[in-house]
């Protein structure tokens, strides 16, 4: 990891911190608590994946960051976003919209619906640099063309003015992560990036992404259900359930030995070439409704090692040790019996 | 693009024979006889008659009769009136400039007050704001346009004196403003719900959200994003419209007694005129039709997506 600082570097102070976030949203059905107390933290030049199903409240966490957060229906009940130590959520509209983008940035996951399909690409990307550094339509142009330069796609002078519909899938989402780039941001959250991809160009894109991450030594955000996405790239990773965090770990910690049950049902459901011809895996039942999240652990429903306990209390995210009470790097697990799962 | 613009012209050829035909048969199936009108109450001389008739060519089969229509046309010849004696085409050209300008004036007020309104309502869709430009909306399309013209001309027009109730001169902005609003009113409420509703629709766009993350201002998000994508269908309308809104003059410009093409073409139409209507509608038609063409080639320019094949 770069050892090296960008001057606005506060020592002891995270980058980006998310604390205790509580967020609802109002539904036919209810209160939705989509957030329910997740906190964690991203440093300059790291990778933070967070894991979890679709309806989990990763993607909420990401728009609450931003501040894109459709409200109402949303609503944030609780909690802070320091960004180098200043909580955002008490930040006036006009300041927060300066640090949007610029310091912040987000890759959304479809870029064909989230590019303007009347807009050129070249517009597109212009507009970072006009509305934020005061650039004119010439200079933003020139700009936009080494953008597309730099995240390789091919001709980019020619194309500069072509449209999102004009582009193949993986260049579209090139166009999103140089959109996101532009202005060489602190942070980049990237919500699903290579879900809408295939396989081959998921690659590309992703090593792509860790690439100008490195060079930038940008703090790295990265929502998924993808385990293998996540492997690769990530420094540590956040397990979400239900609005909750439930395991947190660095990242190769929590593949050899996850510690709670639902990150171990993640990982078993991994298809494996030596496990070929026998039955896959799969977490039984579905997630939650959000509206009606079963009473103490919101996983004990589909947890094979509930017990009373489970059904009745909200178990706490405790720091996960080793056997012997020594410390395991940070880890925590937002489960009773998290010493069985990981210790056997 | 050039050759879609030449097949669309040919294309024209036929739409405008077929209508022009439509309607000179109307004339023929309508009751009355121009020139047995020349004598009024008294008994009309049959053999003077006939050969005024023969004169104009209307003891020749209908269809000669339209032929001949066609070729005149395609010369520029728009024929003559029997009464009058006057040129058709003078006749259109003298009541030309008050219609135009009605319906500009329309047209400006439909898509500025309409597309404004339609914003606000869909950026405020629930609110109270909203609610109350639906009803608007509804109190308009429900009033018929005369009645709407005649509550204008009573009220801020003959009651308050804010205006005067007929238009004495058609060369002044002002006294057509409420002759316009009353000819734009029931456009004006449609163009306001379809904005509305393309607004409502496209809010939630996912590049919406990404204008928002990227940090622009919301004036920005707005009007660059926002508008750039809700008004095609929009645009369609309005062009649509304005030949609606030519039609409709015909009603505004009888109650504010507006020397227009709606008043010629209601006279020509009791003195059974059939060159200066078919004249006039035709003239109709061919603005429609141009328009038509002009909405299409501005399709593309708003959605890049539109190619022309």
């Amino acid at each position: 990891m770069s050892i090296e600082m960008t001057k606005a570097d506060v020592p002891g102070v995270p980058l980006l911190e998310v604390r205790d976030l509580h967020v609802e949203f109002r539904t036919r059905e209810g209160q939705a608590k989509a957030v329910n107390g997740v906190s964690y933290t991203v440093d300059a030049g790291e990778t933070l994946a967070v894991l979890g199903e679709s309806g989990s409240g990763k993607s909420v966490t990401a728009q609450t960051i931003m501040g894109i957060l459709d409200m109402p229906p949303g609503r944030i009940t609780g909690g802070e976003i320091l960004f180098r130590g200043e909580d955002m959520l008490k930040m006036p509209e006009d300041q927060r919209r300066r640090v949007r983008g610029d310091k912040i940035a987000m890759i959304f996951q479809d870029a064909l619906s989230s590019l303007n399909p009347v807009l050129s690409v070249g517009y597109q990307l212009g507009e970072m640099f006009r509305v934020h550094r005061g650039m004119s339509r010439k200079e933003a142009k020139a700009k936009s063309v080494e953008l597309m330069d730099r995240v390789r796609i091919p001709a980019a002078k020619e194309r500069v003015n072509d449209y999102p519909h004009q582009f193949s899938g993986g260049m579209r989402q090139r166009i999103m992560i140089a959109m996101a780039l532009a202005l060489e941001p602190d942070v980049i959250i990237a919500d699903e990036p290579t879900t809408a991809l295939d396989v081959t160009v998921q690659a590309q894109v992703m090593d792509l992404l860790s690439e100008l991450q490195r060079d930038f030594n940008m703090g790295l955000i990265l929502i998924t259900h993808d385990l293998g996405v996540v492997a690769d790239v990530a420094d540590k990773i956040a397990v979400m359930y239900a609005g909750r965090i439930v395991e947190h770990a660095p990242v190769h910690e929590l593949y050899k030995r996850p510690a709670h049950p639902y990150t171990k049902g993640l990982l078993d459901s991994i298809p494996r070439l030596d496990h070929k011809g026998k039955e896959l895996y799969a977490i039984k039942g579905l997630p939650p409704s959000l509206t009606a999240v079963p009473s103490g652990c919101a996983f004990n429903p589909r947890c094979a090692m509930a017990r009373d306990v489970c059904r009745t209390e909200v178990p706490p995210l405790a720091e996960v040790t080793e056997r012997d009470g020594s410390p395991l790097g940070g880890r925590t697990s937002a489960c009773h019996f998290w010493k069985e799962t990981i210790h056997g | 693009m050039g050759r879609y613009v030449v097949r669309r012209l040919l294309q024209m050829i036929p739409v405008f024979i077929g209508s022009t035909f439509i309607i000179f048969m109307m004339m023929y199936a309508l009751p009355g006889d121009p020139v047995r009108a020349l004598w009024g109450e008294r008994a009309p001389d049959e053999a003077q008659m006939a050969a005024i008739k023969a004169d104009l060519g209307l003891d020749d089969p209908i269809l000669l009769q339209y032929w001949n229509y066609l070729v005149g046309l395609v010369q520029g010849d728009f024929g003559t009136q029997i009464q009058s004696r006057r040129e058709v085409i003078d006749v259109i050209s003298d009541a030309l400039p008050a219609t135009l300008r009605l319906t500009a004036l329309a047209f400006l007020i439909t898509a500025v007050v309409g597309i404004g309104l339609g914003l606000l309502a869909g950026l405020r869709a629930g609110k109270k704001t909203d609610r109350g430009i639906l009803f608007l909306s509804l109190l308009l399309i429900s009033v018929p346009v005369f009645v709407i013209g005649y509550l204008y001309q009573t009220y801020p027009g003959v009651k308050w004196g804010w205006i005067t109730p007929t238009v004495r001169d058609s060369e002044n902005w002002g006294e057509l403003l409420l002759p316009a609003l009353a000819l734009a009113s029931l456009s004006l409420a449609y163009v306001m719900r379809l904005t509305r509703s393309t607004i409502v629709e496209n809010r939630r766009a996912d590049y919406m959200r990404t204008a928002r993350a990227k940090g622009l201002p919301q004036r920005r998000v707005v009007g660059n994003h926002l508008l750039r994508n809700s008004l095609i269908p929009v645009v369609t309308f309005l062009g649509v419209d304005l030949g609606n809104l030519m039609a409709g003059a015909i009603v505004t410009e009888g109650i504010f007694n507006i020397n227009g093409i709606g008043r010629t073409v209601y006279e020509a139409l009791n003195a059974r005129e059939g060159a200066t209507v078919v004249g006039v509608v035709s003239f109709i038609i061919i603005v429609y039709l141009v328009i038509a063409l002009l909405v299409d080639l501005l399709y593309a320019v708003l959605d890049p997506r539109i190619r022309y094949a």
